[in-house]
């Protein structure tokens, strides 16, 4: 007789959990019978091709959000890291900008992935170490690293970049372009990392409950420090991806690519309050706003009305993962 | 004035009659279900069976709003004021004095006036446009008896208000509650566990036990001795006893611990295969002591050994380093991660054990875990399932078996039996005994009097943050124990029944 119940209830589970899977199955097929253009091969690898730079950030705010944080820096450091990514990959010394190095693309990339890190080092750092909120510290993060890429740049656009980091963004790897391989690389990694390594275990732990990871003997300040770190290395990975598939660095590049980042994060079942996420939900979560996206171009619906659609989307999965929440 | 009350889950059959203008205590054990009562008195929570009468008609209430309304005001044990708001403003919170021009403008100045009046009404000394949180404790404890009076209620509840006063501040408490039982013919329920108190400050006594009324009396009538037997009263017999062993070499001695502000000079020794069991009142720092020697809040004065050898234990990691496990008290708070499964919930301490190349590996932890939920008969579809979905007594045992896992030598159980059923509290009782056997070093905090009579092997009495003695099992009576973790008798073997 138990069995007979926890099957069900098991069954109940799994669909509260994966329904997010159905419902992006769902509007995939609606958006193909009522798009020809969508259902084509091109149109489709174009999707994950745009998705894959939110989604490696994505990536990264979902670990900030399991372990009870946020981050609302990413978007202004993918401009930071755009324009030093971009100065430093420069196919020849240029005079006009204000900073313009030529060097190996490998010390370019290393240089440009250190920065984001460190940047989320410093978001950690504050949060762990300064007892300050993550919203507040990441807020303010979000205001410098603008103003610190507009002051690096001069405000300008930096072009003139090296091919290869061109081909980077914009090449493709047996017929699959190279952001998607990066992305589906960075997802498989960041999927054991959180379900089966040491660290993801401890920062659920701390999400779920600081108090009772700390008689655990889990280092907090540490841990927390890690996960922005972590975070601010992938958003680093989107900034360079972007930056070669556009061929140049922007300060403004990154607007608003917080909120998307965090949606698709919500929108994956990561729960706001922490303890709860995966990494393959974030991924179909990125996969449904980039889908929403294309198929309201396709069908050519006014960009204010994506607008108002998204916004809606997003408040609708929270609502969602609300309810979710008081029933469990 | 009576009301009668029977029947509610974490209450069973409980009466109680309140007559006019009179003190009435309430005593019992911690968890007799006191401030349970006293909660659906105020709206908190609302019986399930039962009736009420207050002044003569039937009392529903649904919000201690409501119960305001209808004239009965509690003072919380410890009070939750507005810390950046004024005295005054804090008097008159939800009820503020506003000048009519329909916007709610506060007549500030009338405010404080009035809550002036107030205050030197019971010769309460504060200057009311302080801020709440400039106050000191007892301070707000008196504002927060002022501002229950000044609803004109008829009933006054008061739970345990003199924890943070001192006895010049309990000797103003009394006066006023003298005045406003005379003066105003105000009744006062007052909950409290000083038995110098009660006999003080009460005219009449219920005595609380397991959820049921054991007994009332008028103060005249009654003595310490009976209060204390009424108490606990319980069977020893019913509980499961700890097997004998032998006890070993000394395991943990703690000199003259302290944490400031918490407790101080705690000294004791604890054995191989014994049981130390840690009795004494809430908020008498058997918890701050266990947080301690844990490293959770670390000591700020004395020395801890372990084999001998003085330890430094800053944090929890030098705890677990040391071979300590600690079960915690309050389990969902700081103990469960209730969103994770129960293999995360019992590796999470010692998963660097399972780790391979960086990967958990996930075999040996389901074989472990396996082993850990049988032996200690944890009842759970799965290793997957989510510890939420657990009972009680399981979650427990899932705590238990976390620590177990990494094989300490001292284990630190803070009330390990606190709100699960009889059959499982026997379990564990017989799981603390074996592990005993097994020669670890068990600490052992229990509100419980019959836990500790039962299991330990030693009992150490704490009151007001202070060790009060320390008697062997055999020497160990209800009374004796009671005695000591009341204050009322500091030196042993004094005078019984």
């Amino acid at each position: 007789m138990t069995s007979i119940t926890s099957g069900s209830l098991d069954f109940r589970a799994v669909l509260r959990k994966y329904g997010i899977v159905v419902i992006f199955l769902g509007l995939c097929l609606v958006l193909a019978l009522v798009s020809p253009a969508f259902r084509t091969v091109r149109n489709l690898t174009n999707v994950v091709r745009q998705v894959s730079a939110i989604g490696l950030i994505s990536i990264g705010v979902t670990f900030c959000i399991i372990c009870g944080g946020i981050d609302l820096s990413t978007g202004s450091v993918v401009g930071l890291i755009s324009v030093i990514c971009a100065s430093m990959a420069q196919d020849q010394f240029n005079p006009d900008q204000p900073i313009s190095i030529v060097m190996p693309l490998v010390f370019a990339f290393g240089i440009a992935l250190a920065s984001g890190a460190l940047v989320g080092f410093v978001n950690g750092a504050i949060t762990a170490f300064g007892g300050i909120p993550p919203f507040i510290a990441t807020l303010g993060m979000m205001t410098v690293a603008r103003g610190v890429a507009q002051l690096y740049s001069g405000g300008r656009p930096i072009g003139r970049l090296k091919e290869g980091i061109i081909f980077l963004g914009s090449g493709s790897y047996v017929g699959i372009p190279i952001p998607i391989l990066i992305y589906l690389l960075i997802a498989v990694f960041s999927w054991l990392l959180l379900s089966q390594s040491r660290f993801g275990k401890h920062i659920t732990a701390i999400g779920c409950n600081i108090q009772a990871a700390r008689i655990c003997g889990i280092k907090i300040k540490r841990a927390l420090v890690q996960v922005y770190a972590y975070c601010g290395f992938l958003v680093a990975i989107a900034a360079i991806i972007i930056t070669g598939r556009t061929a140049g660095g922007n300060p403004a590049y990154g607007l608003g690519y917080e909120l998307d980042a965090i949606a698709a994060t919500v929108i994956g079942g990561t729960s706001l309050s922490g303890g709860i996420g995966s990494i393959p939900l974030c991924v179909v979560g990125a996969l449904i706003i980039g889908v929403i996206n294309n198929g309201m171009d396709l069908l050519r619906i006014n960009p204010y009305w994506q607008q108002i659609v998204k916004g809606t989307i997003i408040v609708v999965a929270v609502v969602i993962d609300a309810k979710r929440q008081k029933k469990s | 004035m009576s009301k009668s009350f029977p029947g509610v889950q974490a209450l069973q059959a409980v009466d109680l009659e309140v007559h006019k203008g009179v003190v009435h205590a309430l005593m019992g054990e911690n968890g007799a279900g006191k401030s349970t009562l006293m909660k659906i008195l105020y709206g908190l929570y609302r019986p399930d069976e039962g009736e009420i009468t207050f002044k003569g008609a039937p009392y529903r209430i649904k919000s201690p709003f409501d119960a305001l309304k209808a004239g009965i005001a509690m003072i919380p044990q410890e009070v939750s004021p507005v810390p950046y708001l004024s005295v005054a403003d804090n008097l008159f919170l939800g009820r503020e004095k506003v000048r009519n021009l329909g916007i709610g403008l506060v007549k500030k100045r009338m405010t404080q006036s009035m809550a002036r009046d107030l205050l030197s009404e019971f010769e309460i000394d504060i200057d009311v446009t302080k801020k709440m949180n400039e106050l000191s404790i007892a301070s707000a404890q008196l504002v927060a008896i002022a501002t229950a009076v000044s609803y004109n209620a008829d009933l006054l509840i008061m739970d345990e208000p003199t924890s943070a006063l001192t006895e010049k501040e309990v000797q103003h408490l009394f006066r006023i509650i003298r005045d406003i039982k005379s003066r105003k013919g105000i009744s006062v329920i007052y909950i409290s566990h000083k038995l110098d108190e009660i006999f003080e400050i009460a005219d009449a006594v219920t005595v609380l036990r397991d959820g049921r009324t054991v007994s009332t009396h008028p103060i005249g009538n009654i003595t310490k001795d009976i209060l204390i037997h009424d108490m606990v009263g319980r069977e020893l017999k019913d509980f499961f006893h700890k097997e004998k062993g032998t006890i070993g070499d000394t395991l943990l001695s703690v000199r003259n611990l302290g944490v400031a502000g918490r407790f101080e000079d705690i000294s004791f020794d604890l054995h191989k295969g014994e049981v130390l069991g840690v009795a004494g009142l809430v908020g008498a720092g058997r918890s701050e002591l266990m947080e301690a020697l844990f490293g959770v809040v670390p000591a700020t004065s004395g020395e801890i050994a372990i084999h001998g050898q003085t330890v430094r234990i800053r944090t929890p990691e030098d705890a677990i380093r040391n071979k300590i496990g600690f079960v915690t008290e309050d389990r969902k708070l700081t103990g469960l991660f209730l969103k994770m499964d129960v293999k995360d919930n019992i590796i999470l301490p010692d998963i660097d054990a399972y780790i391979s190349r960086g990967m958990l590996q996930n075999r040996k932890i389901r074989k472990w875990c396996l082993e850990q939920v049988n032996a200690l008969s944890i009842r759970t579809p799965s290793l997957d399932q989510t510890i939420d979905n657990l009972s009680g007594g399981n979650q427990q045992k899932v705590l238990i078996a976390r620590w177990l896992l990494m094989q300490p030598d001292i284990l630190i159980l803070d009330e390990p039996t606190r709100g699960i059923d009889v059959g499982t509290k026997a379990n564990i009782h017989e799981l603390i005994s074996k592990l005993a056997a097994l020669g670890k070093g068990i600490l052992m905090v229990s509100s419980e009097m019959p836990e500790i009579l039962s299991m330990s092997d030693r009992i150490l009495t704490m009151y007001k943050g202070r060790c009060t003695g320390e008697l062997m099992s055999e020497e160990a009576t209800q009374q004796k124990v009671l005695r000591m973790v009341t204050g009322e008798s500091m030196d042993r073997g004094d005078r019984q029944q």
